[in-house]
């Protein structure tokens, strides 16, 4: 006899507006508190206290425009964010501060977000929609110089570029990058010739997010119709179809990978998030409790996995915090 | 014959006089059923045998030309034996010619297909007649092509002219195409407008599939003209015309020519094979542990589809209908509607002239799977909950400006439909006329044709004529009120009240005929169904006089419509009151009737007089049998 599904360990609120990216910073020691931080469709970046489940500090940088991608670099204090008003803004937040570092003017206006890798200590790579249509272009951060800029080529009718993740199989090997499109193909570029690897059509919609295990060599994504790909790089670096899982409802925001890259979690247009488990896509939960469209879901990097957890942000304004599956 | 083959020497003018009396007395049938086999074997090869056939043909004098002329045709087992056999006959002889090109194809109509395909085949055998070949078609292209013949001719001869132009067009060649394209083309534009003015389905669809062949006959490598219509038996049929096979089958049955379409329809097998070929998931070893196995699911059986909900309330679906941006829920009550209207009969009649109102105006704004059908549906709902403002509200709208003929055909098929639902008892049985069948009617197809009601007309004509033969074996139907009773008064007088004033927009005397058409069949409805209620003697009474002034329509769809509301007075009106107080309008329709039967042009209008005057018949006879 199953038990029903749990209800989220607790609830934020206070964005007052959509969320669409959510991110977490758990790792850091005592007196580091944990920290969620949150974009909104109104311009602000949250930095939520995740011991007192209030708002730090809100952060005005994008002009009131929405903010759809946060990430940090390295600790809680350098933060990444890509807003609509065509910028990527670099954050100084250590003590107390609030200030844009720099910013990186992408002209693009679509919805793609960005990637971070880190190579090297202290520089990173980031992929990015570029000005053109079909491009995506890769800067070296924190000095700005473009590595590559990786053009399908002619008549290849990719679309724009809908979701980016950049990622090395060790630390030190060539990184690569996977793309999935507006006409549903994920392709796998290197980064080093600036050519193509792969192609691979996934989806007969725009992939709308993808999320990839570098160990297994499988990756999943998905897209607008009601159908998860999974798809794995073999020894050529070719990519293939693995199997195919069908949901109830169609839609899909995001999807990511658990770090322990047991489960993974999904964020539906029919307002569930729905919990499998990677290794063979087996179905464990449905989380039913947002009444919007759920935008983003993001595992926490908790040191002790008794302490992980996992936040959904969505168009109602909230954002659910569930402690799931932390036994394992 | 057998002596001419001994070389026994005689006047071959001598048999060709025999020939002629004979076949113009009409035995024809016999003297050539014996005749042409020899002469067909005979000619095959022998030169010297063809000469005589054609000089024995030529000597046939002109005043029985015509008879031997057409027993040839009609007996000759194809194109090539009666080219063998006649020979240049129609360029030699100027009544053979006549006979050919102009009576065979333009004044008579009755041959078959068989017929044509000789003689026009016959024409294109040969250099010299493909002249004639071209002349023909141009001069049918003519006929085709004029309003007027397509107006006043009957259906089967315009069959008959379509099949023959659909003949010479296989028959010819590219050059020949070339010289006339232009020709063509004009023809084409002319005769696809009469067609398509038409109001009765077979003459458009004619009218379609010659135009289409004609356009692909002369822009082979452009785009086609393509119309959408029903393929059924006859339209292969004529299709089949526009493909030859060779004359050296065995027997040229090209009505059963039906495989053979040009241009072979392409192979489809040559799919593209999948940029991703899925690689069958590797079966995982069991021995390997599987650490999922500790990840316990949790009940999942909350997971459904989402739907969005209808609306449960009438005015909370006028909102939607009107205002609401939220494209799901619109679908979703527009879905829902006819049902939420049935079961709130009270709701309903509060806000019903809006709803109507609404519904009538309501546009496909998604794209839903029998839209037109779920809208009509909703409006019947309306209307048989709330019959007598609703209806006061559509008549009143039929006469209005600024509608599309669409919505007005909308309105008489919503008024028909809710008639015959509020005339039937709920019971859904079987009807409430003894003895009478029930055919069962149908939901109207948006295409409204009038074959249902006359179908039903005649079976009822046919129940009412054969009434002493079957007696009472069937169980009694439960009997419920008629609830049309009340309001058909409602539902007709006003549909016939303002049909000879013209609006800007929409003249029913005049362009609009079509809709005239269909209005009248209406009203022919409306009466059949109005039977034993207590309005129907004044309906008659108006019926006939509305009849009595549209009755030399030109339009034939009209006329048939006419014809089928006389025939639903004489089935509802009772007869008594018929005789008393209708006698002079019923004494002018008998004249009237007459009339039609002798002289209509349209084989339908005429069957239906016919049968109305047996009713009238039939009523007398019965009143005349009634002692009281």
């Amino acid at each position: 006899m199953a038990l029903p599904p749990p209800d989220p360990q607790f609830v934020l609120r206070g964005t007052s507006a959509a969320v669409h990216t959510l991110h977490f910073n758990c790792g850091g020691q005592e007196p580091d508190v944990p920290i969620l931080f949150s974009g909104s469709e109104n311009g602000f970046i949250h930095v939520w206290n995740l011991k007192t489940h209030r708002v730090d500090t809100a952060l005005d940088g994008h002009g009131r425009r929405s903010v759809y991608c946060v990430e940090t670099m390295g600790s809680k204090d350098r933060l990444l964010s890509q807003g609509r008003d065509q910028r990527i803004c670099l954050w100084d937040l250590a003590e107390g501060r609030t200030s844009v570092m720099d910013s990186v003017f992408t002209e693009n206006v679509g919805f793609c977000r960005c990637s971070l890798l880190k190579v090297a200590q202290g520089r990173w790579l980031m992929a990015m929609a570029a000005k053109a249509l079909e491009e995506v272009q890769v800067l070296e951060l924190p000095s700005k110089t473009s590595v590559c800029t990786l053009k399908p080529e002619v008549g290849a009718k990719l679309g724009m570029p809908m979701c980016l993740k950049l990622w090395q199989l060790s630390g030190g090997s060539q990184p690569l990058l996977l793309a999935g499109y507006e006409d549903g193909s994920v392709v796998l570029w290197n980064l080093s010739m600036g050519k193509a690897l792969s192609q691979l059509v996934c989806h007969p919609e725009p992939v709308m997010s993808l999320d990839f295990d570098s160990e297994k060599a499988k990756g999943i994504s998905g897209s607008s119709e009601k159908v998860l790909s999974i798809w794995s790089l073999n020894e050529q670096q070719n990519l293939q179809v693995y199997r195919t899982h069908e949901l109830v409802n169609p839609g899909i925001s995001d999807i990511t990978i658990r770090p322990d890259k047991k489960i993974l979690a999904t964020a539906g247009w029919d307002h569930r998030i729905r919990i499998f488990g990677w290794k063979k896509m087996k179905p464990l939960a449905v989380l039913d409790f947002h009444t919007a469209i759920v935008h983003c879901v993001s595992f926490s990097d908790h040191k002790n996995p008794r302490e992980r957890l996992l936040a959904a942000g969505s168009k109602d304004h909230r954002i659910s915090v569930w402690s799931i599956y932390t036994q394992t | 014959l057998s002596s001419i083959a001994g070389g026994v020497d005689c006047s071959v003018s001598f048999i060709s006089y025999v020939l002629g009396k004979v076949c113009v007395h009409g035995r024809q049938k016999e003297l050539l059923s014996a005749l042409l086999p020899r002469l067909t074997d005979l000619t095959v090869s022998d030169c010297i045998w063809q000469r005589i056939c054609w000089q024995l043909v030529e000597g046939v004098p002109d005043r029985w030309m015509e008879a031997v002329l057409l027993g040839f045709v009609q007996r000759a087992p194809g194109a090539d034996v009666l080219s063998r056999l006649l020979g240049n006959l129609v360029v030699k002889n100027k009544k053979a010619q006549f006979v050919v090109t102009q009576k065979v194809l333009l004044l008579q109509y009755g041959h078959t297909t068989a017929v044509l395909q000789n003689l026009l085949g016959y024409l294109s055998l040969d250099s010299l007649r493909r002249a004639l070949l071209l002349q023909v078609l141009q001069e049918l292209l003519e006929t085709w092509g004029s309003s007027s013949a397509v107006k006043h001719s009957p259906v089967e001869q315009q069959l008959y002219i379509s099949k023959a132009i659909l003949i010479c067009l296989s028959h010819l060649k590219e050059p020949e195409i070339e010289s006339c394209r232009q020709e063509l083309l004009t023809s084409l534009m002319e005769g696809v407008k009469c067609h398509l003015d038409s109001s009765l389905p077979p003459i458009r669809r004619l009218g379609m599939i010659v135009a289409e062949s004609i356009s692909a006959k002369i822009n082979t490598e452009g785009p086609v003209l393509k119309f959408q219509y029903e393929d059924d038996d006859e339209a292969r049929e004529l299709k089949s015309l526009l493909v030859q096979t060779p004359p050296c089958c065995a027997v040229p049955g090209l009505a059963d020519d039906e495989s053979e379409k040009a241009p072979p329809l392409g192979l489809k097998g040559n799919q593209e094979s999948p940029p991703a070929a899925p690689v069958v998931p590797d079966e995982e070893s069991d021995a390997e542990l599987d650490s999922d196995d500790d990840l316990v699911p949790y009940d999942m059986s909350e997971d459904k589809e989402v739907k969005t909900k209808a609306p449960v309330y009438i005015r909370e679906c006028l909102e939607v209908l009107t205002s609401s941006e939220d494209v799901d829920k619109w679908e979703a009550t527009v879905k829902a509607l006819e049902g939420l209207v049935r079961k709130n009969p009270a709701a309903t009649r509060e806000v019903s002239v809006e709803l109507a109102k609404i519904l009538l105006h309501l546009e496909e704004k998604t794209c839903i799977e029998g839209f037109v059908e779920l809208r009509q549906r909703a409006q019947v709902a309306v209307l048989t909950t709330d019959p007598i403002p609703v209806a006061k509200y559509l008549t009143t709208q039929f006469y209005s400006l600024n509608y599309s003929l669409r919505q007005r055909m909308d309105i008489l098929d919503v008024l028909v439909l809710a008639a015959q639902e509020l005339s039937h008892p709920k019971s859904h049985g079987k009807t409430k006329h003894s003895g009478a069948q029930n055919p069962r009617v149908q939901l109207l197809p948006a295409s409204g044709s009038s074959k249902n009601w006359r179908r039903i007309v005649d079976e009822r004509i046919k129940s009412k004529t054969r009434r002493f033969a079957t007696g009472q074996s069937q169980v009694e139907p439960v009997s419920a009120p008629n609830e049309f009773n009340s309001v058909a008064g409602h539902f007709f007088f006003p549909l016939i009240q303002n049909f000879d004033r013209p609006l800007t927009t929409f003249d029913l005397l005049g362009e609009d005929h079509f809709v005239l058409g269909r209005l009248v069949h209406t009203l022919a409805v409306l009466m059949y169904l109005a039977v034993n209620t207590v309005a129907v003697t004044a309906m008659g009474k108006a019926l006939l006089e509305f009849v009595w002034a549209l009755r030399f329509h030109t339009d034939s769809y009209v006329r048939q419509g006419l014809l089928s509301c006389v025939s639903s007075i004489l089935l509802s009106v009772p007869a008594e009151r018929l005789l008393e107080d209708v006698t002079e309008e019923l004494l002018e329709t008998r004249c009237w009737l007459r009339d039609v039967v002798e002289k209509d042009p349209d084989a339908d209008c005429r069957r239906l007089a016919l049968q109305n005057l047996m009713l009238m018949e039939n009523l007398k006879k019965k009143l005349a049998a009634d002692p009281s």
